[in-house]
């Protein structure tokens, strides 16, 4: 059983806020194909496609075979716990801080041996719970490590001390949801409260407009509505001057969204408007925010842990029915991973969400299947909580990666021609 | 049936040499070979420009390799080799010397094990230390060798009813012998309770299950027996060596090494038993390693180990004397020299020149070696077993 996390006590304003060391980061280049899975939450290892062997740690032929043709597969993870220890001494900083901390090796049953961080709820080898679940997840250095789960975990298995290490639960943390007048922004707030969130600020740009269902989430005690327009330099750092010390997690899903192309608007000024919110507003709001949340990424055990960015699966190829709001969404995934990278030595997550079309009024020629902004929430505190950080939710999202991955090329011209 | 392998009848090891060992120094690799070449060169009187081979283990030496080093020290071998096998190049480097002298590729082979140690470059190393290490074992708690060893030794004591007091008691004789060892690290006696009250490092392995890095070095030369006959230098002959790399790697967790699979061919090229053995220096980097060293050179069965140490005393003077200087565990780890201790300390007990540690009787002893954890466990084993000269 995991001890359920309980409220933090307030900070000693007098105590110096601990500044984070990263675990290990430097991994070879074949071994990065662990994280580009765990990336996404699945659990890949190398397999041969000659003889079948799976084998651990990645290598650049099949240990039994020599074949090059190695794939990554995604495993079950089952294994057996062959053995397992608690570590009271590190040579890293990070696990120094952290000690005692538990490792297990786990011989799995598709072949190869692994050492695993080991979660609360498995016991030592020999205690009798020999079966063991793998898993991958990144770590606050955001390259993937295997962790060895329960089978059957308990209700609060998510608040287990290493895992936490691993994910960015919202659970009594401070949320910053930069807009909630749309549909979407208000099922985020709930989906946050419902998740156990301390305080959900939640953006408003213009606040003289009373739209409908802020009333609702604002009714919520963990709710405060926060003056914020992101097309404004002054708007966006006077709230992080306010709450930026405070917000442990950024969801950003304020976004302008029209239709058409280039052909079918005469000038510029909604392109423009699109890349004000969508490129130009998270620009505006990392400057402002990031150095706050960087300063504050080991700060406890709710500390500053992610920023979410809500993209688009059009920024991975031109829609050209939504031709520039898809530019601009592109604009801000190429962003994203810089502010990925210059968040990567404080530990903060970056969160990419890369949805099909929304059930929104901008999407309302669009044909079905679209995204519940309901379902999009839960795939948003999922992300938080399994610690992923490229998420493509929903059937059409799914479908428009695969073609994606197998051939851009060819995704583009099926495009151009309609979607289909 | 396998070639029989050409003997290493006729060559000679002598001049073991320590470079004392310090927990930490500034300076470099490079100057630890330097004093080992030195000492070699005093104590056999053979003139530097004679040493024709050069065969070098070093962890800390780079960017440089026993290249740089020729041009560091003013040596002009005609061969040289640099093994990268850790704890077990001590018995790699005298099987690859003793075959060049025996080819006449060289006739005076320098054999040096040698690293510095800074007051940082152990947590660097281990970081470095192979890709598989970087890529899969450093990312989980960073223990180093400590948390692979305390797999291996937790799956052990489950698997065979090894106690920690079994461990203990090797690590506690070992002790006994490094007092009567001037270069040993460690200068107090250690007592089975200090032992079993010593601080967890990584459950099961505690603080005396552990080696101290620290810089040093040891080394030898290798030439043939005519040859140290003309020169009065006090040597010792190979009966037989035996090396192995990546041994049974379909086994899960390490309960066995390499040793395994070559031990008849190492007792066969000696024509003795394991009974015939007078000492063993077994590579000791946790005590466990020892134990399995016991096993699988034959000296007990597989799993009992533990009954093994029980029923012997592992003291230079005791039924079974093991790591007579005292071992890593209680000498020091100097890096790669760690891999020359057991070569440097098993000539010195059959030339006469271990002191108050002397094996009585000593006629035949056998070194092992077990180097590179690369991910979850040691690759390279080997052994030789060495005699008196005739």
């Amino acid at each position: 059983m995991t001890m359920p996390l309980m409220r933090p006590k307030r900070k000693n304003p007098m105590l110096r806020t601990r500044q984070m060391n990263l675990p290990p980061w430097a991994r070879g280049r074949v071994a990065l194909g662990i994280t580009a899975a765990a990336a996404e939450g699945r659990f890949e290892l190398q397999t041969c496609e000659d003889c079948g062997t799976v084998q651990y740690p990645p290598r650049e032929a099949c240990c039994k075979c020599l074949s090059p043709q190695l794939h990554w597969r995604e495993q079950s993870g089952e294994g057996q716990l062959l053995s397992s220890t608690t570590l009271h001494h590190s040579n890293d900083l990070f696990f120094r801080e952290r000690l005692p901390w538990r490792l297990g090796l786990v011989h799995l049953d598709s072949g190869p041996t692994l050492m695993v961080h080991l979660h609360g709820e498995v016991g030592d080898a020999g205690d009798g719970q020999g079966r063991v679940r793998v898993g991958a997840r990144l770590d606050r250095a955001g390259q993937a490590v295997l962790i060895g789960f329960p089978n059957q975990g308990s209700a609060h298995m998510a608040d287990d001390k290493m895992l936490r290490e691993m994910t960015s639960d919202p659970k009594f943390r401070k949320v910053l949801v930069t807009d909630g007048k749309t549909e979407l922004g208000q099922a985020i707030v709930r989906a946050l409260v419902k998740a156990g969130a301390d305080i959900v600020w939640v953006g408003h740009a213009e606040p003289w407009k009373k739209l409908g269902g802020l009333d609702d989430i604002t009714a919520l005690p963990q709710v405060t509505l926060v003056p914020l327009d992101l097309t404004n330099g002054r708007s966006v750092s006077e709230l992080a001057g306010e709450i930026g010390g405070k917000v442990d997690i950024v969801i950003n899903n304020a976004e302008v969204h029209r239709s058409f192309g280039i052909g079918a608007r005469r000038g510029t000024d909604v392109a423009k408007a699109e890349m004000d919110i969508n490129y130009f507003g998270l620009l505006r709001l990392a400057q402002e925010f990031g150095p706050a949340l960087k300063g504050r990424s080991a700060d406890g055990a709710t500390g500053a842990t992610a920023w979410v960015n809500l993209l688009s699966i059009y920024a991975l190829s031109n829609f050209p029915p939504h031709g520039t709001f898809s530019a601009s969404k592109a604009a801000a995934h190429s962003l994203a991973q810089c502010l990925r990278a210059e968040m990567r030595p404080a530990g903060i997550r970056v969160i990419n969400i890369f949805p099909g079309p929304i059930d929104d009024e901008w999407n309302q020629h669009t044909p079905p299947p679209k995204l519940a902004p309901g379902t999009l929430a839960n795939a948003i505190v999922k992300a938080l909580r399994d610690g992923v950080e490229d998420v493509y939710p929903g059937d059409v999202a799914q479908e428009w990666l695969e073609r994606w991955r197998d051939n851009p090329k060819v995704l583009e011209r099926e495009l151009a021609a309609g979607g289909a | 049936m396998p070639r029989q392998r050409l003997s290493y009848e006729g060559v000679a090891v002598a001049v073991p040499v320590t470079v004392p060992y310090v927990r930490y120094s500034t300076r470099t690799a490079h100057w630890f070979i330097g004093q080992a070449v030195e000492a070699l060169v005093k104590a056999s009187g053979v003139a530097k420009e004679q040493i024709d081979g050069l065969c070098l283990s070093s962890f800390s030496l780079a960017p440089d390799t026993a290249v740089g080093v020729t041009q560091h020290l003013g040596l002009s071998p005609r061969w040289l080799d640099h093994v990268p096998t850790g704890g077990a190049s001590g018995v790699m480097c005298l099987r690859r010397a003793a075959r060049a002298v025996q080819a006449g590729d060289a006739d005076i082979v320098a054999c040096v094990g040698a690293d510095t140690n800074h007051v940082d470059s152990f947590r660097q190393t281990l970081g470095s230390f192979s890709n598989f290490a970087r890529d899969a074992s450093y990312p989980y708690g960073s223990g180093g060798p400590n948390s692979i060893f305390a797999f291996i030794t937790s799956n052990y004591m489950r698997t065979y009813g090894a106690t920690r007091e079994d461990f203990g008691r090797i690590a506690v004789d070992q002790r006994t012998n490094a007092l009567g060892n001037p270069h040993a690290m460690f200068k107090k006696p250690l007592t089975m309770a200090e032992y079993m009250a010593a601080r967890p490092i990584s459950d099961p392995i505690h603080l005396f299950d552990c080696v101290m890095p620290c810089a040093g070095a040891e080394a030898f030369l290798v030439m043939s027996e005519e040859r140290a006959r003309d020169l009065g230098l006090a040597h010792v002959v190979i009966r037989g060596a035996i090396e192995r790399h990546n041994a049974f790697a379909d086994d899960p967790v390490m309960v066995r090494g390499g040793w395994l699979v070559d031990r008849d061919d190492l007792y066969s090229q000696a024509g003795v038993a394991p009974a015939a053995l007078d000492f063993v220096q077994t590579y000791d980097d946790y005590p466990v390693i020892a134990m399995m060293q016991f096993e699988d050179l034959g000296f007990c069965e597989k799993g009992e180990g533990p009954a093994f140490v029980r029923a012997n005393t592992l003291t230079f003077d005791g039924s079974f004397p093991n790591n007579t200087s005292g071992g890593q565990l209680s000498a020091g780890q100097a890096g790669a020299a760690g891999g020359f201790l057991g070569m440097v300390e098993a000539v010195r007990q059959l030339t006469d020149t271990a002191g108050p540690r002397t094996v009585p009787n000593a006629q035949l002893g056998l070194v092992a070696g077990f180097g590179m954890v690369t991910y979850d466990r040691c690759l390279c084993t080997g052994a030789v077993i060495l005699g008196r000269s005739e």
